[in-house]
């Protein structure tokens, strides 16, 4: 297999809840996962899901503490446990946040359908990216001065959007437009419990 | 006293002249498949029913039933090979779920499904190819279609009209319309005709029907292509 497998052939290498001394779970020696989450060329939908996990989110924040994500603010991310990518790459930012991310996380999650092929955004790929911009910016009713934006601030667009796993490697995939609060809930407890993430069938869809 | 052949383990009987396909889901058997619809002759092209027979590996669609054969279907190493076919199914066209009307009751989709896949594992092609929406009734999207062919064998064998086809080769290979134009528009197709209700996957598809059914009752939103394709319920 390639370096991209559907189930990652290494155990997972996380501090376990409850491992370390036997102290109350309320004392600090718990050592708490880290996770950092961000939304690449995606639309938040997944990260929206994530809160649908919600009451569940009070017994979850008892186990991690979060790194560079949306619910944070962190700008960098540090070293971490897991990272959770949400969207495909669509621009040269999405690639520098995304090695960021594999560099610092030992687990790597793609989460949603566009981090995992593209997804709603990758309906451009068979678009000229020139064709796409004129339509959106000089031909799209509603525009004051019809120009294409060209801040040399802004992130340099890709004629295509990528998997992210054609970028850098993936150890787990969670699939879904978006996943299901129940299904990131499933996948994230099998995760910190050092089980193999499996998905019920009706958690596992591609829409 | 009737001739049997056995299926993981499992003893089924057949009649003379059906395949093993045939058998198996006469008995209730699931062997996954997608150009395979028991209303038509065996195209034999997708290969996801491929099953071990004495030892060989073989299409089971197209393989007739033979007395004592051993055949083994639901094995960790064959549903890897099933795996590996939808999910370069799934890369060699453009299968953007979300947006796709066939959601929720594609076969493509519901295989995938079966076997777990959870990424499309190889690198996207993201081909360049043509949706053809001239006809008034049926939308005609090829970035979905898999070449099953079961389109072409409906018109032709069901319909009496020959309206699809399939030309070029391996990864060249296209579903043409037969038509001077070659747009769909241009045929005698009906929305009424075989071809148009047994496309496994959203290539073929009703206009204004589209997300008619809410999620939560969609076709394979609780069960399992295995046991809709086997339990009774028909696709
Ligand atoms: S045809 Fe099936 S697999 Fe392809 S995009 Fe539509 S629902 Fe998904
Ligand atoms: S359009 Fe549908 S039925 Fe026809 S070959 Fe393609 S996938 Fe098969
Ligand atoms: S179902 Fe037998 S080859 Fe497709």
């Amino acid at each position: 297999m390639s370096e991209q497998s559907d189930r990652s052939p290494h155990p997972i290498p996380l501090p376990q809840a409850g491992e370390g001394e036997a102290v109350s779970p309320a004392g600090d020696a718990l050592k708490k996962i880290r996770i950092a989450t961000c939304s690449l060329a995606g639309c938040f939908g997944c990260h929206m899901s994530f809160l649908d996990i919600d009451e569940r989110l009070f017994g979850l924040i008892e186990l991690v503490e979060f790194d560079r994500s949306p619910l944070t603010d962190i700008k960098r991310c540090g070293p971490c446990d897991v990272g959770i990518v949400e969207g495909g790459v669509c621009n040269a930012e999405n690639v520098h946040v995304l090695k960021e991310f594999r560099k610092n996380c030992k687990v790597l999650v793609a989460i949603g359908a566009c981090a995992i092929n593209g997804g709603v955004p990758a309906m451009r790929n068979n678009i000229d990216l020139w064709d796409c911009f004129q339509e959106v910016y000089c031909y799209e009713g509603g525009l004051e001065c019809g120009q294409i934006p060209n801040d040399p601030e802004l992130p340099l667009p890709f004629d295509k959007v990528h998997p992210i796993s054609e970028v850098v490697k993936v150890d787990y995939f969670l699939p879904g437009c978006p996943p299901s609060g129940d299904a990131i809930w499933k996948f994230l407890t099998d995760l910190l419990n050092g089980r193999e993430p499996k998905l019920d069938y009706e958690q596992l869809h591609f829409d | 006293m009737s001739k049997t052949i056995t299926i993981d383990e499992l003893a089924v009987p057949f009649k003379e002249g059906q395949t093993i396909m045939d058998a198996a889901l006469a008995a209730g058997v699931y062997i996954p498949h997608l150009c395979h619809n028991p209303e038509f002759k065996p195209h034999g092209s997708c290969k996801l029913c491929t099953v071990n027979v004495n030892g060989r590996n073989v299409a089971s669609c197209t393989l007739p039933a033979v007395e004592g054969q051993q055949v083994l279907s639901d094995i960790e190493e064959l549903n890897a090979d099933r795996l590996a076919l939808t999910q370069m199914l799934f890369v060699e066209g453009n299968h953007l779920c979300p947006a796709c009307e066939k959601t929720g009751n594609c076969q493509l989709q519901a295989v995938a499904y079966y076997l777990g896949m959870m990424s499309p594992h190889y690198n996207h092609f993201y081909p360049q190819r043509e949706a053809d929406a001239s006809h008034h009734d049926v939308m005609l999207d090829r970035n979905r279609c898999i070449y099953c062919e079961l389109c072409v064998r409906a018109s032709r064998e069901v319909d009496g009209k020959n309206v699809f086809g399939l030309s070029g080769r391996g990864i060249k290979t296209l579903l043409v319309v037969n038509s001077a134009s070659g747009l769909l528009g241009d045929t005698d197709l009906a929305v009424t005709d075989k071809a148009v209700q047994v496309c496994p996957t959203g290539a073929i598809l009703i206009k204004r029907h589209g997300y008619a059914v809410p999620i939560g009752q969609r076709v394979f939103d609780h069960i399992t292509i295995k046991d809709v394709q086997t339990g009774g319920g028909d696709e």
